[in-house]
């Protein structure tokens, strides 16, 4: 389906990342936004409300973050579209509400802007600390999907992208935008209408007796209805059987878990999104995603001068992680460098999937601002020195 | 046999609730001489005869004793997370305003955990009906005191009695905007329906406040009988008094109850606010909002 | 080549105005990249503030200005604050009237305009910031005239695009004449 030109300003514009995420929520078909300000989200849902009002839409600032989060999940079960945008301490108080879409199978869309924490920490100066909050921050076993944009150009692509996500696997999909590319202003390219591919919700269409809201029918990802359709459906958050009846069992718990887990799990090569630059004859590769994928290009390109085999691979997809990938890569190089601009998140993931095979080198940071490249390029060189044989 | 029991009797002969209910998820979770059950009951008859499109009414629940309502009405319901029906509800009819949207949750719910989406809610009258209920304590975790418990009462987590003020919810509701607010308790079965019935058809943020008794954890631990005995309490402390200055509706443990009608004013929802507002500011570059 | 600018001023200048125009005639009428941050926070609400804007034929890597190689200043404070910053041999381009060049360094090439003067003249004080974009323009040739004329024109309010292109010319006009001589 093409999107709806009502929300799409095709043209050239010269925009911050935050905006250009507003912008690509309202191509991607969203009409419902709730949100709470936060620095340095907050132009994220000042745009929502100042465009909404000409295309038909609603944006309403709840009184807390909490009820944003939960806001949003109460319109998608009324048809619409629907995100919520934070940052790090708005994101930490949405973090039950995330379980609740995960549980409850509601498509929605968690913008984080992250900042550099913890608590208030640095509110204007960005961090990529929120990365294993969005995968597990909520309790109990659950999947999700987080997209990492480096630019305000991915900003509005990658937003509408997150949206489609959501829809194809009703999952909430975490939108990992960080302070320098939430503040970055840079070209943006908005295609005309009819060039935007946008996923509509599927929606169940048939007999309403004997009807079942979890009903997959063999595949991962039950169709969906909506209030007022007629369906007279039950959603919980407790354990439910295919009904959407509570049904506090082992058994039930053992159906429905796997499956919440496995429509993400099992379709990891499917979401997955990255970009490698220079790999076929790398001997070392630089792992990023976000704004780092950025810090990182002048360091790998003085390296690559010097004569090293340093490759890049950017993760787009950050969650699901790509574990095949990671892992066969780990069987082809002699050494890892993830840069991040936290103490050491998704290096873990990477660490996990190298599973000892060759040497991964983080280099952290504690946020507040970007890497120096230089810090990079020495992570290569000190790589390059203990690599494996 | 006191005159309003028999009315209800010949009024609806047999058990035609039965429609309203997920007949199929019976025997429900609560306790013999609890009154979630008799709120339900009122809540379907109102339902009955309200005229209105059941597949377009939605009922919201949080958690708790009273969070499973959502479970046993066959109706689109929602049994939401702790404290959050109310924010939920918002969503829900914002995005389609052609939904009746029914927040049926417990005190402890709706004004502890859920108290900030209650008094904003009430402020921005959502057009919502909610309907709360108060049995004084938190029955599912298994007696705590709540921000109803009444002074000197007794609770798990107040074991030599509570002496913290209690809240005056008709007092709260109003004071925060709500349009419709009324108190009864599930002995006024009469009332209740036909209040549960005129806060559906009413517009904008109408509030109930149920007097609920929950016999197994409030009623016994403060050595006050049965649900039996609660119902003569309700029946003998009760006084009906429509359009009490709700300043003055506090309640004290076993104390006297004022019930009735207490606010039925107008003033535009949420809704209507946003849509008169930006036609005015925007004129024609606003486009109407109806879902 | 990456060129990094740094614009700094007082509050109410148009200093965020000018990084835009900067960045949106260069990357979107002059085919080529830029890149601009605004300093957010404490530092955005004092007195003096700046944008850094990178413009670069290249896809630019990294986004923040670490050694600007032009520099506008529009206030004493920011000429201050932030001259010590200006790479070696860079360009600073200073407004005459509010500008007083102290310690002007040796290792840099300067340039200055009575912008305010000549906004006054034109009736409006606040255009000041354009007069400094056609200045810039021309002495630093960092982007097309023609691409600076229609960032100006998207970016200013409506109804006010002649008398701020005017305001762009004579800026521009002024540079020229310096650049002759």
């Amino acid at each position: 389906m093409k999107a709806d030109p009502k929300g799409v300003l095709t043209g050239a514009h010269f925009i911050d990342g935050d905006h250009a995420c507003s912008e690509g929520a309202l191509a991607a078909g969203c009409r419902f936004v709730a949100g709470y300000p936060i620095t340095p989200s907050t132009e994220v849902v000042e745009r929502i409300a100042e465009r909404f009002p000409h295309i038909g839409g609603i944006f309403i600032q709840m009184e807390d973050e909490i009820a944003s989060s939960i806001a949003i999940q109460g319109a998608v079960w009324g048809g619409k579209k629907a995100m919520t945008v934070t940052s790090g301490p708005g994101f930490s108080l949405m973090m039950e509400h995330i379980g609740y879409a995960a549980m409850t199978e509601t498509p929605c869309v968690f913008v984080d802007v992250q900042r550099a924490g913890p608590s208030t920490g640095l509110p204007t100066q960005p961090a990529q600390g929120d990365m294993m909050q969005a995968r597990w921050g909520s309790h109990g076993d659950y999947s999700i999907i987080a997209l990492s944009p480096n630019s305000p150009q991915e900003c509005f692509d990658l937003t509408i992208k997150a949206f489609n996500l959501s829809e194809q696997f009703r999952v909430p999909v975490m939108f990992m935008m960080d302070e320098c590319v939430g503040h970055m202003i840079e070209r943006v390219m908005i295609p005309p209408a009819d060039e935007i591919e946008i996923l509509p919700r599927r929606f169940y269409e048939g007999a309403k007796e004997n009807y079942m809201l979890y009903h997959a029918n063999g595949e991962m990802v039950p169709p969906m209805v909506k209030a007022g359709d007629g369906y007279n459906i039950h959603v919980t958050g407790l354990t439910h059987d295919e009904r959407g009846y509570p049904s506090m069992t082992v058994a039930t718990q053992e159906k429905l878990i796997p499956r919440l887990i496995d429509k993400i799990k099992l379709n990891e090569e499917k979401i997955a999104d990255y970009r490698e630059d220079q790999i076929e004859d790398a001997e070392i590769v630089v792992v990023t995603y976000g704004i780092t994928s950025r810090t990182a290009i002048p360091a790998i390109e003085q390296a690559r001068k010097e004569g090293l085999k340093v490759g890049h691979l950017r993760l787009i997809v950050v969650w699901p992680f790509p574990e095949k990938y990671i892992r066969s890569l780990a069987s082809k190089v002699k050494a890892i460098v993830v840069p991040e601009l936290n103490q050491g998140q998704v290096v873990l993931e990477v660490e996990r999937c190298a599973a000892g095979k060759v040497p991964v080198k983080l280099v952290p940071h504690v946020g507040g601002t970007v890497h120096n490249p230089k810090d990079i390029y020495n992570a290569i060189i000190s790589s390059n020195n203990q690599k494996a044989e | 046999m006191p005159e309003e029991l028999y009315e209800i009797e010949t009024e609806v002969p047999g058990n035609t609730v039965e429609e309203f209910l997920r007949m199929e998820r019976m025997p429900h979770i609560w306790c013999p001489g609890c009154g979630i059950g008799t709120s339900v009951n009122c809540f379907a008859h109102a339902l009955e005869t309200s005229g209105l499109d059941l597949q377009k009414v939605s009922v919201v629940s949080g958690i708790g004793c009273t969070g499973r309502v959502a479970g046993y009405v066959n109706l689109d319901s929602f049994h939401t997370t702790h404290g959050r029906a109310i924010p939920f509800a918002t969503g829900l009819k914002l995005a389609n305003p052609n939904l009746k949207v029914v927040v049926y949750s417990g005190d402890g719910d709706l004004t502890a955990i859920g108290g900030n989406h209650f008094i904003h809610a009430c402020r921005r009258n959502l057009d919502m009906t909610v309907i709360l209920i108060n049995n004084f304590t938190y029955g599912m975790t298994g007696g705590q005191v709540a921000p109803t418990t009444p002074l000197t009462a007794t609770a798990t987590t107040t074991p030599y009695g509570n002496f913290e003020q209690s809240f005056n919810l008709p007092y709260l509701a109003e004071s925060c905007g709500a349009v419709y607010v009324a108190r009864w308790t599930t002995y006024h079965v009469r009332h209740l329906t036909k209040a549960i019935k005129e806060a559906l058809a009413k517009k904008g943020f109408s509030f109930i406040e149920v007097l609920s008794p929950c016999p197994t954890l409030y009623s016994r631990r403060n050595k006050i009988g049965d649900g039996l005995d609660q119902m003569i309490y309700y029946q003998e402390s009760s006084e009906i008094k429509h359009g009490a200055d709700t300043k003055t509706v506090g309640l004290d443990f076993q104390g006297k109850i004022v019930v009735g009608k207490f606010v039925d004013i107008e003033r535009p929802t949420y809704l209507d606010a946003m849509n008169d507002y930006y036609s005015k500011r925007l004129g024609d570059k606003f486009v109407h909002y109806n879902g | 080549m990456r060129t990094e600018i740094k614009i700094g001023g007082f509050g109410g200048q148009g200093v965020i105005l000018s990084g835009d125009i900067i960045g949106r005639g260069a990357s979107i009428y002059d085919n080529k990249f830029a890149t601009m941050i605004q300093a957010f926070g404490p530092e955005a609400r004092g007195s003096s503030c700046s944008a850094g804007v990178i413009v670069s034929p290249e896809a630019i890597a990294y986004p923040y200005i670490t050694s600007p190689e032009v520099m506008i200043v529009m206030s004493q404070e920011a000429y201050t604050k932030f001259t010590p910053e200006l790479a070696t041999g860079g360009i600073l381009i200073t407004e005459e009237e509010m500008v007083s060049p102290h310690n002007l360094r040796k290792d840099v090439k300067h340039f200055s305009i009575p912008a305010t003067r000549i906004a006054e003249e034109l009736g409006k004080r606040m255009v000041l910031n354009i007069v400094m974009m056609g200045f810039t323009t021309a002495v630093t040739g960092l982007v097309d005239v023609e691409a600076m004329r229609k960032a100006v024109l998207v970016s200013v309010p409506k109804g006010t695009e002649e008398l701020n292109m005017n305001a762009f010319n004579r800026g521009f006009e002024y540079g020229e004449k310096v650049m002759q001589n």
